[in-house]
């Protein structure tokens, strides 16, 4: 089958390019990182990339993005190349610091690692990895299994930049930490960036990860992130995806949660080939809570898989997921939710849910809802709705003079905004809602800037007061 | 005349529920319609704003001269037809004040009149709710989403305050409002009547019609008009009940 084949061609050109380029890839190495290389790619010839008859992989059929012609950059591809060039971002009313990573490389070469002054650290995975070995040494490639599947292996076998993050214990970081990848390559790219992102004790912060593509070239990012959240630290993390359609992101998040912390975490797609969410969490103190929120728009025949693992290790955690997908034409969505309950994890509370819209006989939606309970003093539920526009809701907004087209905008809108509203930034929330209504009516672009900077053609929306500037 | 409704059938799922229906209403007027559960009344309402599914299979929906079946239910309600639902839908998500804002411009837009400003939008909005005196909080919220029953009921007229429609067409609005409720919405009718407009007004009680006086009133039996009258017919009703029409009926 040529099929097999093709994938089995992508696994054996990696295999090979890694014992070609494994100087180059191991160069900013500590040594404990390179020998875990060398474990990685075995165990990735070993399982090699997932496939249908897989259970989390049933309905995302990889076939077409692992057949694809891909080329790989083991130094940077840029040179001296300043971000302004590329693409500038921001959201109104939004200050940011901003870390970017272009084609998989971190593109601030003269300032690959600040130091703040009250002890945060961000820039490039590696130079960090140079710099904080004793970090590295205790955190990296801890929390994500590499076994989950070859796209782990893999990643850890190849990764050499992606973002690094610092907060040490009781420093609360006021601006939200921007982290925008962007992707313009002349060719298809295969890109594994891996990044470590490590909360003190009682700190906090707020990321903002974007993923846009700025060409209609094809691409492969397999992406890992790993992020420790210790004691009482608070993060919210939100993600923007906004990628042509011959991309495929395997976007992979593993949380390591103790006592007390919590964690935000809401996934924003909107355009991109074939995405999948795989996010992995650890509630591994007491007290600790994860709330996973995600919404999707997805059209033409894109495809988006939701994953998400909750671990009740320890008792008295909270967990709610909640996913919303309008899916529209042939586009397909695949939302899997676990939530394991362990035996000691006593008074746990965790809630899921996922809910979609199909516009047409075309789009499907896949739901698995799934919860495993060992302990028995828990409070559990989960849920999952397929279904179309209400039609009584449709009539009664037509019948006070809206056409169907704007109420079909206003229910979808309505439906969306649920998982938006979720969003604490004031100013994120309002970008979110405005690149939600833009993509509604299909003015959302895959532009030649950021996502967050894309204004598209700017007409005035119908709806929408906002009543703080009347 | 205003609306004109000639030998109207409407079908639902195959099945008939109106019969034969002929009503006339002149600009100006208050009409009231009366009748026992399950004889046609919503369905008739349904069929006038174009509810999809409610098929006239034979018949004219005439509205300013124009036979209107077949027109989508914006059209209509551009044209100046509102229903004031007997069961106003929940809609999550959605805040009154986008969902006004969103059907006026529409409405303007299609009557060829300029685009309200943030602040004329918003200035109208707080005269119709103190007309109706409607809580901000109220308008903030969702439609209809956890309104009491009368709360949804007073939504109703508060939008068709805001569009200010030609033909309102109100299904038991008065159905769930407690006295003072009532008048306050028989109030906003009765400031909203004018010589151009008219109101067909379906209730089952009498009390509604003596806040809002009708000048004709029917009784809808097994999908047609089967009487009509003065105010008197209301109060008879009340008193007796509708066993003497059926009674009649099946004599005739
Ligand atoms: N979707 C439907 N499918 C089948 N029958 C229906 C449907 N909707 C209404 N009907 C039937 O049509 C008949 C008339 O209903 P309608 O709601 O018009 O009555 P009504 O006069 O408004 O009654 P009420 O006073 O209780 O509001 C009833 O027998 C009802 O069951
Ligand atoms: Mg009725």
């Amino acid at each position: 089958m040529s099929k097999i084949q093709d994938s089995t061609a992508l696994k054996k050109q990696l295999e090979q390019m890694f014992r070609e380029n494994s100087k180059l890839i191991s160069s900013h190495d500590q040594p404990f990182i390179s020998k875990a290389r060398e474990e990685a790619i075995i165990s990735f010839s070993d399982i090699g990339f997932p496939h249908g008859q897989m259970e989390d992989w049933r309905n995302t059929d990889l076939n077409k993005a692992l057949s694809g012609k891909y080329t790989s950059l083991f130094k940077p591809g840029h040179g001296d190349q300043s971000i302004d060039q590329i693409f500038k971002c921001n959201i109104h009313e939004l200050e940011t610091d901003q870390i970017s990573l272009l084609n998989g490389w971190y593109i601030d070469t003269k300032k690959p690692l600040v130091k703040q002054e009250n002890g945060v650290i961000s820039g490039s995975l590696a130079k960090a990895m140079e710099e904080y070995p004793e970090i590295f040494e205790k955190h990296y490639g801890k929390y994500a299994d590499k076994d989950k599947d070859g796209f782990q292996a893999l990643n850890l076998a190849f990764a050499q930049d992606g973002f690094f993050i610092y907060v040490p214990d009781n420093v609360v970081v006021e601006k939200p930490m921007q982290m925008i990848s962007i992707i313009n390559w002349s060719e298809g790219l295969f890109i594994q960036t891996r990044n470590l992102v490590i909360l003190g004790k009682n700190s906090k912060i707020t990321m903002v990860h974007c993923d846009d593509s700025t060409n209609e070239e094809a691409m492969f990012n397999n992406s890992v992130t790993e992020v420790f959240i210790d004691e009482n630290a608070q993060l919210e993390h939100y993600k923007l995806q906004n990628l042509n359609n011959q991309s495929t992101l395997m976007n992979a998040i593993w949380f390591r949660q103790m006592k007390n912390s919590s964690l935000k975490s809401n996934a924003i797609t909107l355009n991109g080939g074939l995405i999948r969410n795989y996010t992995h969490t650890v509630l591994d103190g007491e007290g600790a809570s994860a709330e996973v929120y995600g919404v999707y728009l997805m059209d033409k025949s894109q495809h988006v898989n939701n994953q998400v693992f909750i671990d009740h290790a320890k008792p008295n955690c909270y967990s709610n997921e909640l996913f919303k997908g309008i899916l529209d034409e042939e586009a397909s969505a695949v939302f899997n939710g676990h939530v394991l309950v362990r035996k000691d994890a006593q008074q746990t509370n965790a809630f899921q849910s996922n809910k979609n819209i199909l516009m047409t006989d075309t789009a499907k939606a896949n739901a698995k809802p799934f919860l495993e309970i060992y302990a028995d003093d828990v409070k559990c539920s989960h849920g999952a709705t397929i279904g179309q526009l209400d039609p009584e809701a449709m009539f009664y907004l037509r019948s006070r003079g809206i056409c169907a087209a704007n109420a079909r905008l206003l229910l979808l809108y309505a439906f969306a905004r649920e998982v938006v509203d979720k969003i604490s930034i004031e100013a994120l929330k309002m970008r979110v809602y405005d690149m939600i209504r833009k993509r509604l009516k299909g003015e959302l672009n895959i532009c030649d800037t950021c996502a967050l900077h894309c204004d598209g053609p700017n007409k005035e929306i119908l709806f929408e007061i906002d009543m703080t500037k009347v | 005349m205003l609306l004109e409704i000639k030998d109207l059938h409407v079908s639902i799922d195959g099945k008939e529920i109106v019969k034969g229906l002929n009503l006339q209403v002149n600009a100006g007027e208050t009409h009231a319609i009366m009748g026992p559960n399950g004889t046609g009344k919503s369905t008739l309402a349904l069929a006038i704003a174009g509810r999809e599914g409610y098929e006239v299979t034979s018949g004219k929906i005439i509205y300013k001269g124009q036979d209107i079946v077949g027109m989508a239910p914006e059209e209509r309600a551009r044209a100046g037809i509102f229903l004031g639902f007997q069961y106003p839908v929940e809609i999550p998500g959605v805040s009154i004040t986008n969902f006004m804002r969103t059907a006026l411009n529409e409405i303007r837009e299609y009557r060829k009149l300029p685009v309200l400003s943030a602040s004329e939008f918003l200035g109208r909005m707080e005269e119709k709710k103190k007309l109706l005196e409607i809580q901000n909080k109220l308008t903030n919220r969702s439609v209809n989403e956890g309104f009491s029953g009368g709360e949804k009921k007073r939504n109703e007229i508060f939008q068709m305050a805001m569009l200010e429609p030609t033909l309102s067409v109100l299904d038991e609005t008065d159905s769930g409002l407690d006295i003072d409720s009532l008048k306050v919405v028989a109030k906003g009718v009765n400031t909203l009547k004018t010589k151009e407009n008219a109101f067909v007004v379906i209730t089952h009680y009498q009390r509604l019609l003596e806040y809002i006086v009708p000048d004709i009133v029917h009784v809808l039996y097994d999908g047609r008009i089967v009487r009509s009258g003065g105010k008197e017919l209301a109060i008879e009703l009340e008193n007796k009940g509708y066993d003497w029409i059926k009674k009649e009926l099946s004599r005739a």
